[in-house]
This record gives structure tokens, sequence and C-alpha cells, in this order.
């Protein structure tokens, strides 16, 4: 695995971090002040920093840092989570994606954004609590002598460094600077070793920091025989003085963090000496070479070492009796904190237990998928076969071929829910659009997501973003008024946008409602007028007035802004969604908000269809479309000028469109009374009565692209390979019921020149 | 693939196929497969000459009946008739025709122009005219015959 590959996968990780991120941020937002979460807040800022910190890419660490250091106070109760602060953290966790994705793919990021940002966010984290503990390292006084460490060492073939030690200086500084003194208690757990780091690096970059005394406790190392050798038996008790401070120490053990009980505390010398009063073991001064240790960790765990420096009695001399009270209540942090890491560490490992998961390449499953639907027709074309060759139907045969055609289905359905995924992270994106777009119009907007676990098939998913887009800025854009307005019209100032996605009757159907002004009718009809889309006098209905915005070169903004309004909207948005097999409408009510509902099928690869017989040809309709079917009778029809004929339903009219002359499959219409009548509906509303000669059955068919190797053909959604091995074309009802409507399927000229 | 660079050196070689009484060929690296003709299911609003798509382990194939796309008298397909399964450019087409005759290998040198008396229409696909022992064979091109369509088909 190269460095490249692994770069990708933290990639993908940073992309579930921000994720989480995000959600837990929001649910902040909504009041969530479950530590969990905001421990999960902080882990994923904190991964993020640490796998870019790996990777060399400064800017996100850097960026992160500050993040993370303000997520602390937060973590640490220092810091309300107001709204006015997630509102930051929230940019913030924008700008940290921003900046993953400039590292991924190169390109640049608001330099000017994150710049305010790193300052909004180092605002939260000093301006209200000055002395915070997270805040930069107490900057040593003047130009402190440096501490008695002070060449480097020539590094050993390992890459260890001899620590040169020296008596002398016992009292010589603190006297005139304070170093603070921090007395790490350090013990690791097995998964510290089990996850490759090792306790001696840990002590000897401690030891870089300052002069450190080491104090290995091994009470709990048991007799040779009782020995598991995979367990963490020793814990150290270090005390080091550094320039550093608490802080210093404490990025030392950053990647350890979650794997050992951690104890960091700066104290005063009289704290020292009465915890070293405390031990049972006095410390006896030992000069000590940590290249000794560099055997490999079973060195180090088999030859505990007590590990001494002078480092423990270089205190600072008293200070303040405010600076105790501030170590006090410090300790008393640390201890909250180091409580809420255990938990969040159980908590990792519940997480961890509860759901496993791989990460395929997609490639791999679309393979799969393909197989899988071979496997599926081939299966069917067997059976085929077989009860035509049999004359007596219970031979074993049949009965193992019944068991083979539940076991394909049962593949199949397992197939498609490997694709299937939540449409949460589209959501979560559709939460940024709204927070810049707010941002931009200065309106105050909540977005609402209601069931983003609702799953559907990723190729779905990969193309609803676009949609969602376009529709959200609309929504903020068009549909919201500003504040003030709102308030005047005794509406709350801040906005609504609804979210919501669910499954209906095979399909996921997802709803943007805002609580805006709803569609200016008049203003679309004028509008409509004067770009000539409809006569001056044309009588529309409500409904016919509010599907005119989904005409080619609409928008009703008044003026053309950056966000949306250059009149490629809502065409775009149905043909995107109409390209998807979807339909897309729209409801709205003046004063109260507009209604987008989109319907979509599940998957891309499937469809459940009826097969129906048409002038000879087999065809599939899809079976979302058709409302019911029925057996016209000869009373029902009636004509309507030359060619036109209606089919009373229940007492209401209903065109009959032929789908074999509207196909060219014949000539002259068929005559109604032998066929049969498929009512469907179609987007826009209306419905029409499809006219097809005979229904074969119901089934669920593997949607082939006809575009791949021929062309687009009018009225012709996609193929299907039908169990008796031949192709049946999936019919496009829109396209037939728009064509019945006069606009005659477009002859592509394409068609001439293609195979 | 060795084969392929030294067919480039040392001649091409080519699929010939009969259609009525005429031979033509194609270049033998277009061709992914032949296969016995089934059924097609039609297609509508197609041309005349498209019978309509075929499964092909899986793959909608379109199938062109040759005689009729190079204006000559539709064929009544029936079992003994070949389908030329040939890519063009990016798509994949099932060619129709009677029978497969020969496979060749030729060099520039066996190659003549195509005479003038040919339409427009027939000089735009014919890239010349090969005499082999006494028969007279028309290099077809499938793309001029078959041009890519993305551009007007989006």
């Amino acid at each position: 695995m190269d460095m490249n590959e692994i770069k990708e996968i933290f990639f993908q990780e940073c992309e579930e971090q921000l994720a989480e991120l995000e959600s837990g941020l929001l649910k902040l937002n909504d009041g969530d002040r479950d530590p969990e979460t905001v421990n999960a807040v902080f882990r994923a800022v904190h991964s993020i920093k640490g796998g870019a910190g790996a990777f060399g890419l400064d800017d996100l660490v850097s960026f992160a840092h500050v993040f993370e250091t303000t997520l602390d106070c937060v973590r640490s109760n220092k810091l309300e989570p107001t709204q006015d602060v997630l509102k930051v953290m929230l940019k913030s966790a924008d700008v940290l994606a921003d900046l993953t994705n400039a590292a991924r793919d190169g390109g640049s990021v608001d330099e000017a954004r994150s710049r305010t940002l790193i300052r909004e966010l180092e605002a939260l984290a000093h301006g209200e609590v000055p002395a915070a503990a997270e805040a930069p390292a107490p900057k040593p006084v003047a130009a402190a002598p440096a501490p008695v460490v002070v060449e480097k060492p020539p590094v050993n073939d390992e890459g260890f460094q001899p620590i040169p030690f020296s008596f002398g200086d016992f009292d010589e500084e603190g006297a005139d600077h304070y170093v603070p003194t921090v007395q790490v208690s350090f013990k690791p757990k097995k998964d510290l070793y089990a996850k490759g780091n090792e306790a001696v690096l840990l002590l000897r970059d401690v030891s870089r920091l300052g002069e450190m005394s080491v104090y290995c406790d091994m009470d709990a190392l048991p007799t040779l025989d009782k020995m598991n050798p995979e367990e963490a038996y020793f814990s150290w008790k270090i005390s080091v003085t550094t320039e550093k401070g608490e802080d210093g120490v404490r990025s030392v053990f950053e990647f350890a963090e979650w794997d050992c009980d951690l104890d960091i505390q700066t104290i005063e010398e009289d704290v020292v000496s009465e915890a070293s009063g405390d031990e049972e073991l006095p410390m006896q001064p030992v000069p000590f070479d940590l290249s000794m240790l560099d055997d490999g960790g079973a060195a180090a765990a088999d030859e505990p070492a007590i590990i001494e420096s002078d480092a423990a009695a270089a205190v600072a001399a008293a200070e303040t009796a405010t600076k105790v009270a501030q170590v006090a209540s410090r300790a008393a942090e640390n201890k909250a904190a180091a409580a809420a890491s255990a938990a969040s560490a159980a908590q990792a490992n519940q997480a961890a237990a509860a759901g496993q998961t791989i990460r395929v390449d997609l490639d791999r499953v679309d393979r799969l998928i393909n197989l899988v639907g071979e496997l599926v027709i081939n299966q069917a074309m067997l059976s085929q076969s077989v009860v035509e060759n049999d004359n007596n139907g219970t031979s074993s045969i049949n009965m193992g071929l019944e068991e083979l055609q539940q076991l394909t289905r049962e593949i199949q359905d397992s197939v498609m829910a490997i694709r299937a995924q939540p449409v949460k992270p589209v959501f979560q994106r559709m939460a940024r659009t709204v927070r810049e777009i707010a941002d931009i119009t200065g309106k105050s907007v909540r977005l609402i997501t209601e069931g983003e676990n609702t799953e559907v098939d990723k190729t779905v998913i990969d193309k609803l973003a676009e949609p969602l887009t376009h529709m959200i800025r609309n929504a903020v854009d068009h549909g919201l008024e500003m504040p003030e307005k709102r308030e005047a019209l005794g509406k709350n100032p801040e906005g609504t946008v609804r979210l919501t996605a669910k499954h209906r009757s095979g399909r996921i159907v997802i709803e943007l409602a805002d609580d805006g002004a709803g569609i200016n009718r008049e203003k679309v009809r004028q509008k409509a007028i004067d770009n000539d889309l409809i006569a001056a006098d044309a009588n529309l209905s409500d409904e016919e007035i509010d599907n005119l915005i989904f005409h080619a070169g609409f928008s009703t903004a008044d003026k053309v802004s950056d966000l949306s309004g250059r009149g490629v909207g809502m065409d775009v948005v149905k043909r995107s969604i109409q390209a998807l097999g979807g339909r897309i409408s729209i409801s709205s009510k003046p004063g109260q908000g507009s209604v987008f509902t989109m319907s979509l099928p599940l998957t891309l690869a499937v469809l459940d269809g009826m097969v129906v017989t048409v002038a000879g040809q087999t065809l599939v309709v899809p079976l979302t479309a058709i409302v019911e079917t029925l057996q016209p009778e000869a009373s029902a029809i009636h004509s309507f000028g030359a060619s036109q004929r209606l089919i009373s339903i229940r007492n209401s009219f209903c065109p009959l469109v032929d789908v074999g002359k509207i196909l060219n499959f014949r000539a002259t219409q068929a005559n109604p009374i032998e066929g049969v009548a498929l009512l469907v509906e179609s987007e826009g509303g209306g419905q029409r009565a499809l006219m097809v000669d005979a229904i074969q059955g119901q089934r669920q068919v593997v949607i082939k692209s006809l575009e791949a190797n021929y062309t687009h053909v009018p009225g012709i959604a996609a193929a299907t390979i039908l169990g008796d091995g031949r192709v049946a074309l999936i019919l496009d009802v829109d396209a037939v019921v728009a064509a019945s409507r006069g606009q005659s399927l477009k002859q592509d000229i394409s068609l001439a020149a293609t195979g | 693939m060795t084969n392929a660079v030294k067919n480039l050196t040392h001649g091409r070689e080519l699929i010939a196929f009969r259609i009525g009484d005429q031979e033509f060929c194609v270049n033998i690296m277009s061709v992914r497969e032949i296969r016995g003709w089934t059924p097609a299911t039609p297609m509508p609003h197609a041309p005349s000459y498209v019978l309509g798509v075929i499964n092909l382990r899986g793959v909608v194939l379109p199938i062109v009946d040759m005689s009729l796309r190079l204006g000559m008298k539709p064929v009544e397909p029936t079992v003994r008739h070949v389908i030329i399964v040939a890519q063009v450019g990016p798509k994949v087409v099932g060619l129709l025709v009677d029978a497969v005759s020969d496979i060749l290998t030729v060099t520039d040198e066996n190659m003549q122009p195509t005479p003038d008396v040919a339409n427009e229409a027939a000089k735009a696909y014919a890239r010349g005219i090969l005499a082999i022992e006494g028969r007279m064979i028309c290099l077809l091109e499938l793309e001029a015959l078959f041009p890519h369509t993305e551009s007007e088909a989006a």
C-alpha cells in the first residue's frame, strides 16, 4: 500500500468525520447538551487534525487545531455552546470541509474567510475564559535561561537520544521565573501497545520537553507464570519541568490519549514534595540513558527501570495564592476531562462492536449487481424452457427451479441493499447551502430535515444533490421574505425550510417546504406572457400557473442574484429529476409558502412493471405510473372531435390514448373495447387512459440502457430482457402522455444516422 | 498483440461477407463476434434499416439490415442469416448479412480506389475495392456508415 492509497483512506475517513462533525454541531444547535455529542464533535476534529498532521497538510492542521481548542472549551464547559458560538462553529466546519477538499483535489480556499474564522474561534476560546488551560502555553517570562538540557546529544542508530543529566542546578532557576512542573500519571492500557504505540517513545518525547523524572510503578506486575504477554502492567509517574507547560505534555500523549489513563496537572513545588512524600519508594537520582530501552517494547516491559532525573526538584518557587487556586480548579477540570474521555473511549468501543463495515470499490458492487441481473434473467429463461419442455409439472427439476427462483430473488434484494444509502449526506450538504445563502441574502433561515435515514440507491443519491441545491437556493432566495417583512406579516422572522424524505409505495418522496411568500401567481403569469410562454388571454388554473416556473428561461426574481435567478433554475431541476425517472410537482399557498414534492425511484437498476402487449409487441409499463386498469365498455367510449376519444370513468372524462398508434406500431387506432385501458397519472397532474391490447402480467425487470448502443427513442424510457431472452421496451409514460396532448413524439434526427 | 502489430506492418486482416450477390469486407479488428440470427424487438420511430434490438448476453444490441442500409432490397431474415457484432466508435452494432465468406489478409497494394461510377452516398462509406481471385470485394468504413451521434442525441 503506497502513501497515496493511505492518503485516500484518510480523505474518505475525513468525509465521515466531517459528516459526524456537522451532525453533532446541528444536534448541539438544537439544544442537545449531551457530553457524548460534544465529545463526538471534538473527536471528529481531532482525528482530522491527527491524520492531516501525518500527511503534512499544514493548513488543515493549523485550522483544525484552533477549532479543536475552541471545542475543547465547550467540552470542558468553559464555553457555553450558544447559537452564536455554534454559528461560528458550523462555518468552521464548512471551512474545514473546504480545506479537506483543497488538500485532496488541489485548488484553493477562501483564505480571508478561514482567517476570520480562526480569529473568531480564538476569540471564543480566549475571550470568555482567558485562563483556559487550552490557551497557548504560558509564555516564558522574558528570555528564560535555557534549562540544563541544552546541547543535543548525538542520536544513536535507533534514533534515541541519551539524555544528559546535571545535578547542579537544582535551585537555580525558578527563583526568578516560573517554569511549570507538570505531574503526569500515565497508565497505558493494552490497546495502546496493540495499536503500535510504545510507552518508551512517549516517555522519550516527554523527556525532550524539559527535565523530567520518571517513576515506574510495577506493583501490578504478576509473576512470570501468571503474566499475559499482551497485557499492560506498568504505569508511570512522570514529573517534568517544561516551559511548554501542561499543553506541551498533553500534546505528546495526543495520539495515545484514548488508550491510556492519563492525568496531567501542573503542580507547585510544595505539591511535588507532598506528592513524592506520598510515594512508597523515594525517588533516587540514577543517571539513566534512555537508549538502553531501545531493544523494543519487550525489553521495556521486561526490564522496567526506575527512571529518575534531576527535574523533580527544579520547580518554580512559590507563586501567588491565586495561582494555587487556579491549579486546583484545573486539576478538577482535568479529572472531568479524563472521565469524559474514558467514557467516550468506551462508547467508541461499543460502536465498533455494534456495526462493522468494510470499504468496497463501487465498481465491484456495480459489477456484482450487473451479474446478478444477468442471473435473474437467465434463471427466468431456464424456468421458461423447462416449463415448455416438461409435460408433467411436478418433476424435481421444477421444484428445484422454484427454489432457485427464490434464491436469485433474495440475492438480488441483498445486492441491491448493498448500494442503498441513507440520504443523510445529501441533506447535510443542504444544511451548508442554506447557511451560505442565508448569509449572503441576509435572511435568517432554519433548515429542518426529517427522514434522513431513508435509504435509496447510491446512484440516485449522487444525482440528487444538484437539483436539491437548486431548489434550496430558490426556496431561500425567492421563497422566504426578508426578516423585517416577515415580522411585519406577523411571521417568525426566522424562516423555515423543511426537507423531508420518506418511502412511499416503492419510491422515495422528497419534500421541500418553505414558509415564505408562496408563488406570486400574478407575477408568474405576467412573466410568462412577457416571455411568450403563454398567450395573454390564456385561461390557466392555479396549478398550471405554478407549473409555469418549470419552463425553461423562467425566473421571477426582480434582480438576478449570485445565487439563483439566472433563469436556469427549475427547468434544469425538472429535467434532472426526470432523468432519474422521477416526477416533481409544486403546491403553493400565497403567504404561507410552497411545497415542492419529488418522487424518485429507489433504484435505477430495477423496476416493477406491468408487461403488456401492444400490436403484437411486448412492452413494460412502469407500475408506479399506473393508477388502475380497466376493461372499457362500448357505452363508456365517447368520440370527441375528429380523432380524439374519451372514456368516462366514474362520471369523469379521460382522454384515451392508443399506445400502438403513438409508437407507430400500427397506423390506425385500435378498437378500445378489445383492449385494456391503463389509467395513468403523469407529472403535472392529469390522467390519461392508455390503450393496450392485453396485460401479460406484472414482474420486476432489470433496466437496460438503450442509449449505450443505440440512441434515445422518444416514448421509450429504456429496455429490459424478458424471461424468453427477448428484449422488451419500457414505456416512457410521461412522454406518451405529452405526445397525446398534440406535441407529437419528435423524431430524433440522429436516428437516421445511427445503427 | 504482437499479431496485431504484425498485421499493421504486413497488411490488414479483413472479414468478408456476402449480401445478395455482392461481397463486402470490414476490418477484422472491429468485429467482436459472429452469431446466428434471432428475432429482434422492433423499435418505434426507427429508420427502416434498423430491424430492432436483440439481447446479446444482457446487452441491448441494435440490429441493422446491411442490405437495406447499403441501398439494396430488404432481406427476409432466416436462421441461415448471420449477425456480425461490430464495434463502431463507442457503440456495438449487429450487422445482418447473408453469410460470412472469408478472412483476408491484404496489403495496400491489393487495394484499389473506389471507382467514379459510385454515387456520393456509396463513396462516403466505401474505402476502396479489392480484387482477389477474380472476386470484387468492397471495403466498408463502418464509422462512416454509423457516425457518432452523441452530440445530436444530447
